[in-house]
């Protein structure tokens, strides 16, 4: 098997009725992986909206799904941040605990740069903001500290250089 | 648009129903013929049609047939076929022509009505997710739920049916919608923000690919439906570039006709069911230039022993074609009549020259794989072979202003190995998704778009009942299609396969309680013939031609005649099963798990 990697895909498209449905329908048409993918409108003005979307793939497939994206009607443009490099990638995430180890919780959390929201006491709810990776490595660190729950916003990326999409 | 043109386009601006603005904008969009069948949901559109004579309504038997017809329609005469059905079972029974038009890169327009705008989402009545279920199966779709978006978004299906890689297009106009006044908006007032289809060739690319052909020794040109869709320029360069280059031609089931099959240079369809010569060719070549083509199973066989020496070009409208199945060497993305024509541009103004003793030898290695004579077959003096059948309607209708559509199974192989087209747009076949039941609407729309034509279905008896109804829609509008089924009481694609595949298990293949199809034909007011015997067929197959009618011809064949040759699922280019007599490689198990 060809080396599998992991792509991070930013799609531009017209923020129609249905769009998602087609980048979403695309993927399981065609038997393409989706691990994460965030989408909001980012130009009210123009309508449009950027969907960020986490797959993995032998280059060849990532090619197609590249490729297959370009193909549909309201798609203004897609890139690959993994081939392309320089991106910056970032997602949310929010980490309920049960309080049970509150003490050792918060100092477990320092170094991960999570913040404690307030809950009024019975539980703790962490907000980390942070790479991928990082958020992974947060969420073990909680796992034996009473873990109750984990929502993922899944990722956002944008380039490093001067252009946009 | 400056503020100055924006006034002027208000100014002259109509409002009309949105019923009268379809209207309106098929007639602007060129639309002389509409494929349909009323319900509920479109009458006000059925009721604009009433009061415009510009536009001739065809009415079908069933949803499936007007997609099939406005295909046929579509592929006979290069513009896009439009059909107007009602809301759910209208929009659902025309999902298979959608999808059929799909595979194949056919330009079809689909309006169909849906319910009221506050009604959907309620399961209304005759409700049903049109875009959602079309989506899959349609190039783009839209649901107008404002008036003011319809006259736009009418035009824009036009545009991205017809252009870039042709495909089918849904717009979904509820009721309400059809009643209330909006402006019209002429097609030169697009507002697509993206979709921009590549249509002009790289012209490195093009010099890289008039080198790759000057430095051949075994080249081919494989060809595909694509230069029938880039239209007649593109027919036009290839055979250029052929004569030109003094290269071999082959093409796929969707291609048959963009290169004359009287020309010494062609070597007959390749794949499943193509020449020995097509196959051994695509397989020993050194450079393959694929016009308009995908690659598609049915034409490579074993992907990983497909042309293993080969160099490979590949030309596609559709970048997304390119490294798909097969890793090119060159990939090509733009309009194949453009591209070609660059080609044959380039070639000329470098003043290359081929290898010409290494094509000589190419040629001479050629004539010995032509000559094992993959197409002939046992004759018989006392049952009809098919393959005889499709040979005797060839000679009899040779020279005629034909247009041939066919079924799938056995016969449309036969058909695409035994007639022989000289032009594009002659032959209409369900080559992607292999529809039974295409070919007798498709004949229908081939029939309204030339009326005074000679239009012939090869059909299978099995195949054909899937859309008989059409017939009464022929007799309706006094189209005189023929109706040539090859009748060898089995589904004889199935029989064959669980011939090779299944032990001679003949589960459920065999055509029980077929009508009598002279009666039939009778029913429907049509003329019924019937043949039985070799000594009779000609004549019967004038009589078909000759008459004013549409026909339904009972050709009574061999019941268990094979389609060979045949590279069996799984099986490589080189390794095929020539006839009846000749043991090929068999079938291994991950063969038997390919369809
Ligand atoms: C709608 C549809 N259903 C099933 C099939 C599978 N299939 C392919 S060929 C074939 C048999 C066709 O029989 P007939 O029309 O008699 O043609 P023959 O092969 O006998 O020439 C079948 C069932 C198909 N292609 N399309
Ligand atoms: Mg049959």
């Amino acid at each position: 098997m060809a080396d599998i990697k992991r792509h991070i895909l930013t799609v531009q498209v017209d923020n129609e009725a249905g769009v998602l449905a087609r980048v979403v329908g695309l993927f399981s048409a065609r038997g393409y992986n989706i691990e994460s993918l965030t989408v909001a409108e980012t130009d009210a003005a123009q309508h449009t909206s950027r969907i960020t979307i986490v797959t993995s793939g032998t280059p060849a497939v990532v090619e197609q799904i590249e490729a297959q994206l370009r193909r549909l009607v309201p798609v203004h443009g897609v890139v690959n941040w993994t081939s392309a490099k320089g991106g910056i990638e970032r997602e949310m995430a929010l980490v309920k605990l049960d309080g049970g180890k509150r003490d050792a919780a918060l100092k477990a959390a320092e170094p991960f740069k999570a913040r404690a929201l307030e809950t009024g006491g019975k539980t703790l709810v962490f907000e980390i903001m942070d790479a991928p990776g990082q958020i992974d490595a947060f969420i073990a660190a909680m796992r034996p500290l009473g873990l109750l729950d984990v929502s993922r916003t899944g990722v956002a990326a944008i380039s490093r250089d001067a252009d946009a999409v | 648009m400056s503020t100055d043109t924006k006034t002027a386009a208000k100014a002259t601006q109509e409002t009309l129903t949105g019923a009268q603005i379809v209207v309106r904008a098929l007639k602007d969009q060129g639309v002389t013929h509409i494929f349909g069948y009323p319900g509920g949901a479109v009458l006000p559109i059925y009721d604009a049609l009433f009061a415009d004579e510009g536009i001739t309504h065809v009415l079908v038997r069933h949803e499936q047939g007007a997609t099939h017809a406005a295909e046929g329609y579509a592929r006979s005469t290069g513009k896009p076929g439009v059909v107007l059905v009602t809301s759910g079972p209208g929009a659902t029974n025309a999902v298979t022509g959608m999808t059929d038009a799909l595979m194949d890169s056919i330009p079809l327009v689909v309006l169909t009505g849906q319910v009221a705008t506050h009604l959907i989402g309620t399961d209304a009545f005759q409700e049903a997710d049109t875009v959602g279920i079309t989506r899959a199966c349609t190039k783009h779709n839209w649901l107008v739920k404002d008036v003011n978006d319809l006259a736009h978004t009418l035009h824009e299906a036009f545009y991205i049916a017809t252009s870039g890689r042709p495909g089918p297009v849904v717009v979904d106009i509820p009721k309400d919608v059809q009643f209330k006044p909006g402006p019209y908006l002429r097609p030169n007032e697009l507002r697509l923000r993206s979709y921009r289809p590549k249509t002009d060739p790289d012209v490195e690319a093009i010099n890289k690919a008039v080198e790759m052909m000057a430095a051949a020794k075994r080249p081919v040109l494989y060809t595909g439906g694509g230069i029938i869709n880039a239209g007649p320029t593109a027919s036009k360069a290839l055979r250029e570039l052929a004569a030109l280059t003094g290269f071999p031609v082959t093409s796929t089931l969707m291609g048959l006709g963009a290169f004359p099959a009287s020309s010494p240079q062609w070597l007959g369809m390749l794949g499943m069911h193509g020449t020995y010569e097509a196959n051994n060719v695509m397989h020993d070549c050194d450079l393959m230039i694929c016009l308009g083509a995908r690659f598609d199973d049915r034409c490579t066989g074993r992907i990983d022993a497909f042309s293993p020496g080969s160099k490979k070009i590949h030309l596609d409208i559709d970048a997304s074609q390119i490294n798909k199945v097969i890793r090119v060497d060159l990939g090509i993305v733009a309009d194949a009549g453009k591209a070609i024509g660059a080609m044959v541009a380039a070639w000329k103004a470098q003043n290359k020259k081929v290898d010409a003793p290494a094509l000589k030898d190419w040629w001479t290695q050629i004539e010995t794989w032509r000559a094992k004579n993959s197409l002939a077959y046992r004759p018989s003096k006392t049952t009809i072979k098919p393959q005889y059948a499709l040979d005797r309607l060839y000679e009899l209708t040779r020279g005629r202003d034909l247009y041939i559509t066919t079924e799938v199974g056995q016969h449309q192989m036969w058909a695409a190995q035994r007639l022989k087209f000289e032009e594009p747009h002659r032959w209409m076949t369900s080559g992607g998704l292999g529809t039974m039941g295409y070919g007798l609407p498709a004949a229908v729309g081939v029939q309204v778009a030339h009326p005074d034509a000679l239009v012939i279905d090869v059909a299978g008896e099995a195949s054909v009942q899937m859309t008989m109804q059409e017939m009464s829609t022929a007799v309706q509008y006094n189209l005189p299609i023929k109706i040539f089924i090859l009748n060898n009481e089995y589904m004889g694609m199935v029989r064959q396969w669980q011939q090779l595949l299944h032990g001679g298990r003949y589960s459920h293949s065999y055509s029980e309680a077929l009508p009598d199809f002279v009666k039939m034909a009778e029913a429907f007011g049509c003329l019924g013939l019937r043949a039985t015997t070799p000594d009779e067929l000609d004549g019967k197959i004038l009589e078909m031609i000759n008459s004013k009618k549409a026909v339904l011809f009972d050709c009574r064949v061999d019941k268990t005649e094979n389609c060979y040759p045949m590279i069996p699922s799984g099986a490589a280019h080189n390794e095929m099963i020539l006839s009846d007599a000749g043991d090929g490689p068999g079938v291994s198990e991950e063969g038997k798990m390919l369809v």
